[in-house]
């Protein structure tokens, strides 16, 4: 199946595989040039800017927002040594499954991005291209300090210091590492955030779009994937 | 007491051998020497494992010391071969005939150090950087803390005292 689409894809370029995109200042759709790309892989991929959906208001979204707050999926990435403090989670003394609290194999199903610790460069292209995979409305929640302003890995070569420069973040767990008491506060706390309607990061991350994208590739020198990995 | 082995201390510039600990000994010798040491290390003396290869940074002196540590299962001893090599385009014969293994560490030592291995498998590709593109970061000459400030862009508003600074002011301020 997936090889009918790339041959289908090969044969046309313009083929309707590709969402309409972003309209520039001519009303002509904006395209990402993909330039990490090598030539004849570039007609495989999405090359068009994310478009804002949302924020919307209203009764039925504030329906919405409260049955995703009662569904929280999220994605089983390990990032840093704070995944560790996930599993406890979910065993019978914590038990996250009671706030609707799931990990899902793939960022397609899962909701929730839940940062685990310190991002090296070379993670930090994985969690932009899993973040980037994730269906909206998505929430990230960044764990331990090293998320907040680098940890104990402020000064290290290939450390991140804050993540919200990259990737849009709704909850900070303070904490190195956090409890899985935190955890649990953490997540209560997003689901507040989400039934107030103020969890918008994917509206925010589309809209910020080239500011992310500018701040990715100054850290990620060997870009050799799609420039928006939908 | 453990003594250089006769045949290795007439074929070999070999410096003494440095006790550390009952099960584990140091051997200094010339960089040129090193493969044939190790294969008749291995062959002959029973130093049938490799259990890591690496390389230290002496800045002042100028030059890399590197460590190849093997081990010995039936004696239960450790012996670390050093040799000398120059900072400067630093080379070293690769190994990785004798073990299959010591790729890999040549890899990392390319990486992290600079140290080439000519015609050591896959030495150029990265292994745990991506994309890195200034000196390699264990050189001592790099400064990290540097980099880190240049490259990654921290949260405003945050500030740190210096810990003897500040408990001086709270305890002491008329000593300041």
């Amino acid at each position: 199946m997936s090889d009918m689409k790339f041959t289908r894809a090969l044969a046309d370029p313009d083929h309707a595989l590709k969402p309409a995109g972003r309209p520039g200042p001519l009303g002509k759709p904006l395209v990402l040039a993909n330039d990490g790309l090598p030539e004849e892989e570039k007609a495989w991929f999405c090359d068009a800017y994310p478009t804002a959906s949302g924020p919307y208001k209203g009764i039925l979204e504030n329906f919405l927002n409260w049955a995703r707050s009662k569904s929280l999926w999220i994605l089983g990435f390990g990032t840093g040594c704070g995944a560790i403090e996930l599993r406890p989670l979910m065993t019978s003394r914590f038990d996250m499954y009671r706030f609707g609290i799931q990990p899902r194999p793939t960022p397609r199903q899962s909701s929730v991005f839940v940062i685990g610790g310190y991002a090296s460069v070379k993670t930090l292209k994985r969690i932009v291209r899993s973040y980037e995979q994730m269906m909206g409305p998505k929430f990230v929640v960044a764990l331990g300090s090293c998320t907040i302003n680098g940890g104990m890995y402020w000064d290290s070569y290939n450390t991140i210091n804050a993540i919200e420069h990259y990737i849009p973040v709704d909850v900070y767990i303070a904490g190195c590492m956090p409890r899985p008491e935190a955890l649990l506060a953490g997540f209560k706390e997003l689901q507040r955030k989400i039934r107030r309607g103020e969890c918008e990061g994917a509206v925010k991350y589309a809209e910020n779009f080239e500011w992310y994208k500018a701040n990715q590739k100054k850290v990620i020198h060997d870009w050799n994937m799609p420039d928006y990995n939908y | 007491m453990r003594t250089i082995p006769a045949d290795i201390a007439e074929r070999f510039e070999v410096g003494p051998l440095v006790s550390k600990r009952a099960d584990l000994s140091t051997l200094d010798v010339d960089s040129k020497d090193v493969p044939e040491l190790l294969a008749r290390l291995r062959d002959r003396h029973g130093y049938r494992h490799l259990s890591f290869a690496t390389a230290t940074d002496l800045f002042e002196e100028g030059v890399f010391v590197l460590t190849y540590m093997l081990h010995n299962h039936e004696e239960r001893h450790s012996l670390g071969v050093k040799c000398r090599i120059g900072r400067e385009n630093a080379t070293m014969e690769s190994c990785h005939l004798l073990w299959e293994q010591m790729w890999t560490y040549q890899r990392e030592m390319k990486e992290l150090f600079g140290i080439d291995f000519p015609g050591s498998p896959r030495v150029d590709e990265s292994f745990v950087l991506e994309g890195w593109i200034d000196i390699p970061p264990m050189r001592r000459e790099f400064d990290t803390r540097e980099y880190s400030e240049r490259t990654f862009p921290t949260r405003p508003g945050r500030y740190t005292k210096d810990p003897a600074t500040h408990m001086k002011e709270k305890l002491y301020p008329e000593a300041l």
